[in-house]
């Protein structure tokens, strides 16, 4: 009986250049993982791989999502059985609107009758209240000229629209103040619940204080150097990340 | 796992949708050129004599020159006496001596499979159309309607026939007969093309709008258009065109002139979807075009906007000469080339009157084996106080094996002139579009949400319909072409 979301003996590449050694790690239904690790781990290789960017090669392992192997398939085919990733830099597409692309988005996974135009704007308005997106922003184009934080809003705004059943965030909390973290963190915790997995790559503990993992990892050298269950969490919550770095300090800053 | 970017590229390839052909009994004259022939086709259009003569100095002048070779172009030489210049369903001949004359019913089917209504009871709601097939205009619409405010739109060749005294005025005041190689050319053996006038404070309430269809092998299409808007006027004009496939190569030299005076506007709408060649570049119209606006009057306003996503080679630079104070020019324009399609287009603002704006926004994609180049020239004469200009020249490349090319003049001679010209390079981006993918938008899709926003300010200058018509036609365009 396969898990829910699994990632075995994960290698991978970008142009000859190894990044990720074996990584293992199983999210089950319903749970929060946090992935932490210096930088240079392989943090934003692994998000990038599991949603099957191009420039990225898979030279062994597996990732499989309800039992099928995902790595066979186009990002767009992930993104429709369920699979979501926040992206650390969201790009800008500039001549296309948010509201255009986020119906786009929304039918090409839901199907195009699902949602006929007016229920979905209804729903689209009420997330936006939601992450604390201006209204205005419907009219502006993806990502152009936005601020740090709003495109990590949209990012989850854009999650809220997906429903995903297995999202990635990659290093969200990068670069949010404390106030844009705690909305960005409401955002997600809407979704978190028994149908839903998370796994969500880090850089700091502080996002931990407002989405409550129940596994940690702990990402070296392109592989998962330690892990922990909510122990490891509590520990962290009580004594910070200064913990961890003295624990896998030196392994850390050789990698 | 496979590189979709890399691999896929012109495997998908849209077969052209209009490349049909219609089976007609033609009026045809026999291929080549010399006064003959232009005595001929003057003669069959029952043109009076001071036309006729107009046709012969453009031939006399056009006879000593030579084509020009400046353009980014790479073509082999036209034998000009290897062509057909008059060709017209034989139905539709006698239709100058009867205004209800009956429309030949494949002629009728041709426009009907093109999506284009003809018949006033099939008309379009909001748009007047003027059809026309090879040589001959067929059909005009909501003629009546327009007469009634004193708007004329009809066939140029009516328009000799019937309004001679305002053609007399106006043709060739813009694009004289000794303009250029093709203009001229073009001024010789002209057949038919649209003519507007609109009165002193009429404001055009429909959309103007002709389309041309080249059904003949071995015909030029030479169409002449010429449109006039009094003190006030208001008028929207937009042009369609396509032509059959087939495997030589076919000529299509217009012209059009734009005249506006005091307080008038003149919209101008082109989307050109001639057949391109195939994927090896065999076929394809060629598209020599002399398009220019006299923004004659105080205040006036003339906008070019043009979707060129057709035609084997486009050489086209539709101009505004600003010669009434605080006149506006604008040029919108996307320029799509897939394949061995070569493009060289831009645009002209002549800066005369004082105060006088322009306004460029150009917005070259290049595919495949294609070349897109972007040419304009803004100048500034001497004595021309307070002008100003903004370009914007933008060039998207999908895939490696296309170029793309900016060639800008500028020519200010006045030191008062504010000039602005930005230009950018860029490839389709595989983090943009792997962005989209990873929300479920698959990769052609994905293409053309970036294509289409990349052209937005420009299909934004199109009316409603025609913008929607464009957005579908560069995704067709550009199917299967990322690699």
């Amino acid at each position: 009986m396969s898990s829910y979301f699994e990632i075995n003996e994960l290698k991978a590449e970008i142009e000859g250049k190894p990044i990720l050694n074996g990584l293992s790690l199983t999210v089950a239904k319903g749970e929060t993982h946090a992935l932490m690790g210096p930088n240079g781990s392989g943090k934003s290789t692994l998000a990038n791989v599991i949603m099957g960017h191009p420039a990225y090669e898979v030279t062994g392992g597996e990732i499989l999502f309800e039992g099928e192997n995902i790595l066979e398939l186009d990002p767009e085919e992930r993104a429709r059985k369920g699979l979501f990733l926040a992206f650390q830099y969201p790009v800008a597409v500039p001549g296309v609107t948010v509201a255009s692309f986020l119906k786009h988005a929304h039918d090409a996974v839901y199907g195009e009758k699902k949602l006929k135009a007016a229920e979905f704007l209804k729903q689209l308005r009420a997330d936006m209240d939601f992450v604390g997106v201006d209204q205005t922003f419907l009219n502006r184009y993806l990502n152009d000229g936005f601020s740090g934080g709003e495109k990590k809003r949209m990012e989850i705004l854009q999650m809220l629209t997906l429903r995903p059943r297995m999202a990635v965030m990659d290093e969200t909390d990068s670069g949010l103040d404390i106030d844009a973290l705690k909305v960005v963190s409401m955002g997600v915790n809407k979704l978190v619940g028994a149908e839903f997995g998370l796994l969500v790559i880090t850089h700091y503990e502080r996002i931990l204080r407002y989405i409550h993992p129940d596994h940690l990892h702990v990402l070296i050298d392109g592989k998962v150097a330690f892990s922990g269950g909510p122990e490891l969490v509590k520990r962290l919550e009580e004594e910070g990340y200064d913990w961890v770095r003295n624990e896998f300090g030196k392994e850390a800053l050789m990698a | 796992m496979e590189d979709k970017l890399g691999t896929d590229s012109a495997l998908i390839q849209e077969e052209y949708q209009y490349g049909f052909v219609t089976q007609v009994d033609e009026d045809r004259i026999p291929k080549g050129l010399n006064e003959e022939t232009i005595r001929l086709i003057s003669a069959k259009k029952g043109e009076p004599e001071w036309m006729t003569e107009w046709r012969l100095k453009a031939f006399r002048w056009w006879q000593k020159k030579s084509e020009p070779r400046w353009a980014l172009l790479n073509y082999p030489e036209i034998d000009y006496q290897d062509i057909c210049y008059y060709s017209a369903p034989k139905k539709m001949t006698d239709r100058f001596k009867n205004e209800d004359g009956e429309i030949d019913p494949e002629v009728r089917k041709t426009f009907e499979r093109l999506g284009i209504p003809i018949d006033e009871q099939h008309r379009m709601e909001g748009v007047a159309v003027d059809a026309v097939f090879d040589s001959v205009s067929v059909a005009t619409t909501h003629r009546e309607m327009l007469k009634d405010m004193g708007i004329i739109f009809c066939s140029i060749s009516e328009a000799i026939r019937d309004y001679p005294d305002l053609v007399r005025k106006y043709l060739g005041t813009v694009v004289p007969q000794t303009d250029n190689y093709f203009a001229s050319l073009n001024s010789a053996v002209f057949t038919d093309g649209s003519f507007v006038f609109v009165p002193k404070g009429v404001r055009c309430p429909v959309e103007l709008s002709t389309y041309f269809r080249i059904n003949s092998q071995d015909t030029g299409q030479f169409e002449r258009t010429l449109i006039i808007a009094e003190e006030g006027a208001y008028v929207s004009y937009l042009e369609g065109c396509t032509a059959p496939m087939r495997d030589t190569n076919q000529l299509h030299a217009a012209v059009v002139e734009l005249i506006a005076l005091d307080d008038a506007q003149i919209k101008y709408a082109t989307i050109q979807n001639w057949y391109a060649g195939d994927a090896e570049g065999k076929g394809g119209i060629y598209n020599f075009v002399t398009k220019r606006g006299h923004c004659r009057g105080k205040r006036s306003k003339i906008s070019w906007t043009q979707v060129e996503a057709g035609a084997a080679i486009t050489w086209k630079y539709p101009s505004c000469i600003l010669q009434g104070d605080h006149s506006v020019g604008e040029f919108y324009s996307v320029a799509v080339t897939n394949d061995r399609m070569q493009a060289d287009t831009g645009t002209k603002m002549i800066h005369i009157g004082n105060h006088t704006r322009s306004t460029i926004v150009s917005k070259g994609i290049s595919a495949g084996h294609s070349a897109n180049t972007y040419r304009g020239l803004v100048q500034v004469l001497p004595d021309a106080v307070g002008c100003r200009n903004y370009s914007a020249c933008d060039s998207m490349l999908v895939g490696a094996t296309c170029t793309a090319n900016t060639v800008p003049y500028i020519q200010a001679e006045n030191s008062t002139a504010i000039i602005e010209h930005e230009a950018t390079t860029s490839k389709i981006s595989e983090d943009q579009l792997f962005y989209l993918r990873s929300r479920g938008i698959d990769e052609e899709s994905a293409i053309s949400l970036v294509v289409n926003g990349f052209c937005k300010e420009v299909f934004k200058q199109l009316p409603m319909e025609f913008a929607v018509e464009a957005t579908k036609l560069l995704e067709l365009k550009l199917e299967g072409s990322i690699g």
